[in-house]
């Protein structure tokens, strides 16, 4: 630049800046702590993405009405990539390049939590994803944590409770889905860690109407027993219809992927005592009162059932989850700055949520243990928490 | 050892009898217009929603389905009065390529009208099982194996004995021909629709209560509902039903005695043999060289 130039350029420079000062004014007093998210909304992973985006708006708005955070208000930015991994990526980085914001909550898929995880690693950005997969937190990813609980806990789940109940030979059923297929991975992983033995593992295919013949073969094994369905979508309510057809007389267990209202309704009589783990939301008023997360799946599951109208869903709860690990860690941190942030999360102690007590450390960005997960049993056409 | 024999057949022979249907609708609406209706899955999926709902409403059972059944008619008559008659004289490959987008469009109107969630119809004669020496059958099965077999009935009849049925074969052999003979061309393929449309919204209904119903069953049902009516030679109404009986033992067979992994490919490799040897199907007309 030379120097001739600077005076004629000089006047224009402070009318634009003059400018826009006058419109920043009057925001910038309290400029908005900016929540990003990237959730599934439409698309086949609809059913996490939007329970998801309607928990982060309710819960937005509870914050900002009780007067928000270090006094400030938070603005939610949200997109919704409809599933697709190559839009996830997209937006988490609109997110951290045009939007600024100040912490991402989202990734409603293991799939689209990826996808964005070396952005927010490259840009130094809290992310909490609110997908499943094991592999999110583990290998730990400096700036990555999550809320949900993993496949892997929910196999250790069932195959507790199959010690207490002394079944040691146990037969999988599973899809070909990518649930199905990694969760099943996950159990006969930790199967030998609890001692339990895997004697037949039978698969069906996603849009499959009928498992006779792969539960004729399971019945028909020598010394199993008990059954265990890692599945997700219709194929476990046409497992257990079937295997009340061929009166399997043997326990059956189902994931936590079916852990719904909805399952008991579509499988009928046959879902008499199937036992699944799920999280405490699912039975929040049949909690002990003594239990330490009844007030808050109580408290969120009348907010979020009472504004709109549909049955609460574990993964609304996910997202509850993540907005206030963030939140709370802010608030511990006395600012936004993202390291401070990501640090104050990593130290998250004793948080109570809809998913659990949650004990971040360096080493474990998800802080659940198996208490995170309740083994219910459904008895006379209801869930009920087994002792 | 055969009272899991008899499980499998048993298990084939269900499956095979919901997939028979779906070919049943593939094959008339071909023989009326040498057109594959890739939306033939849709009307399935519309029987069993459409059922599911009206029970919802407070309906019974035989009211129901029959305003299911309906309401499934009618979109098959839309679609044929909306979409294939607008390009008539286009190729049979555009008139594929039409009903695969509609396919795609009544799928999204699915998720409008109702949700992404699953549903079930319930049994139409209870579930408790019924036992066949040592294997056993849901009554539900009986039901498909039954109403599949008037099915094929009524259709034999239709086409054989009527002259309307008469006049759908003679459009199927020449069109050209057909109307020169008085017979209404562009009617015969409206019923056509409308009648597979009914059809398959029928297999529908009566496979809900056993698979469950949802926006997108009628994919997988639609596709293997094709391979069973290509099977079983396209337009052969005995083709289809045999083709899906085929299928479902084979399917059945296969997960049973080889792995229940390798079920589909089984099925697909029994199909790709057949065609290989008898390129139009079991029951196909071998296609008369033109002079």
């Amino acid at each position: 630049m030379t120097s001739n130039t600077v005076p004629t350029r000089f006047p224009k420079l402070l009318a634009i800046s003059a400018m826009l000062a006058a419109f920043a004014a009057p925001t910038l007093a309290q400029e908005a702590i900016r929540i990003g998210a990237f959730l599934s909304v439409t698309g086949p992973a609809a059913f996490l993405g939007d329970p998801e985006q309607k928990t982060l708006e309710t819960y937005i708005e509870k914050i900002n009405a009780s007067g928000g955070v270090l006094g400030r208000k938070l603005q939610l930015v949200s997109y919704d990539d409809a599933g697709d991994a190559e839009k996830a990526r997209t937006f988490a980085k609109r997110l951290i390049e045009q939007d600024k914001v100040d912490v991402i909550v989202g990734g409603s898929t293991t799939g689209s939590t990826m996808a964005a995880v070396p952005l927010v690693e490259a840009a130094q950005m809290p992310f909490i994803s609110l997908a499943g997969a094991v592999v999110i937190t583990e290998p730990v990813k400096k700036w990555v944590f999550k809320t949900p609980h993993t496949d892997r806990m929910a196999c250790e789940k069932v195959f507790v409770d199959m010690n207490d109940r002394k079944l040691s030979r146990v037969a999988l059923i599973s899809g070909t889905g990518g649930f199905d297929k990694s969760m099943r991975a996950e159990c006969l992983k930790v199967a030998p860690n609890y001692k339990i033995q895997v004697v037949a593992d039978e698969t069906y295919g996603a849009g499959d109407t009928d498992m006779t013949v792969q539960l004729t073969k399971i019945k028909n094994t020598a010394g199993v027993q008990a059954v265990l369905n890692p599945g997700f979508g219709q194929g476990p309510t046409i497992v257990t219809k079937n295997y009340k057809q061929l009166a399997v007389n043997l326990p059956l267990y189902q994931s936590h992927g079916v852990a719904s209202k909805e399952f008991i309704k579509l499988s009928g009589d046959a879902s008499e005592g199937v036992r699944l783990p799920a999280a405490a939301l699912l039975i929040a008023e049949q909690l002990p009162d003594s239990d330490p997360q009844k007030k808050v799946v109580v408290s969120y599951k009348q907010t979020y059932e009472g504004k709109y109208k549909q049955d609460v869903s574990t993964f609304g709860g996910h997202a509850y989850d993540g907005l206030m690990l963030a939140v709370e860690a802010m608030r511990r941190a006395g600012s936004t700055d993202k390291a401070k942030v990501r640090d104050a999360i990593e130290a998250t102690k004793g948080y109570i949520g809809t998913g659990g007590v949650v004990n971040m450390s360096p080493t474990d960005h998800m802080g659940l243990d198996l208490s995170a997960f309740r083994t219910l049993e459904v008895k006379g056409g209801v869930w009920t928490l087994v002792k | 050892m055969s009272a899991q024999l008899t499980q499998f057949l048993l298990t084939g022979l269900t499956i095979g009898a919901i997939y028979a249907l779906v070919a049943l609708g593939f094959a008339i609406i071909y023989n009326a217009s040498h057109v594959i209706n890739f939306a033939q899955g849709e009307f399935v999926m519309i029987g069993g929603m459409a059922t599911e709902s009206l029970i919802q409403l407070g309906l019974p059972l035989v009211p129901a389905i029959a305003l299911a059944v309906a309401a499934a008619v009618l979109v098959g008559m839309a679609l044929e009065r909306f979409a294939i008659e607008p390009a008539r004289g286009a190729s049979a490959t555009t008139l594929i390529i039409i009903t695969i987008g509609a396919s795609i469009l009544l799928r999204g109107l699915a998720i409008l009208v109702w949700d992404k969630k699953l549903h079930t119809v319930p049994s139409f004669s209870g579930d408790t099982p019924i036992q066949i020496g040592q294997a056993t059958l849901l009554p539900q099965s009986l039901w498909v194996m039954g109403i599949t077999l008037v099915i094929v009935l009524l259709l034999g009849w239709f086409f054989g004995r009527t002259l309307i049925g008469k006049a759908v074969l003679a459009t199927s052999h020449n069109p050209v021909a057909a109307q020169l003979c008085g017979i209404n061309v562009r009617f015969v393929l409206f019923l056509s629709f409308g009648l597979s449309a009914g059809l398959g919204a029928v297999a529908g209904i009566l496979i809900a209560p056993i698979t469950l119903t949802s926006w997108d069953v009628g994919v997988m049902l639609g596709l293997k509902g094709f391979a069973a009516a290509i099977l079983g030679g396209l337009g052969s109404g005995v083709g289809a039903v045999v083709g899906g009986l085929v299928l479902g033992i084979a399917e059945s067979l296969g997960a049973g005695y080889v792995s229940s992994a390798y079920k589909d490919a089984i099925a697909f490799i029994i199909i790709l043999a057949v065609l290989f040897f008898m390129p139009s199907g079991l029951f196909g007309k071998k296609s008369p060289d033109r002079v």
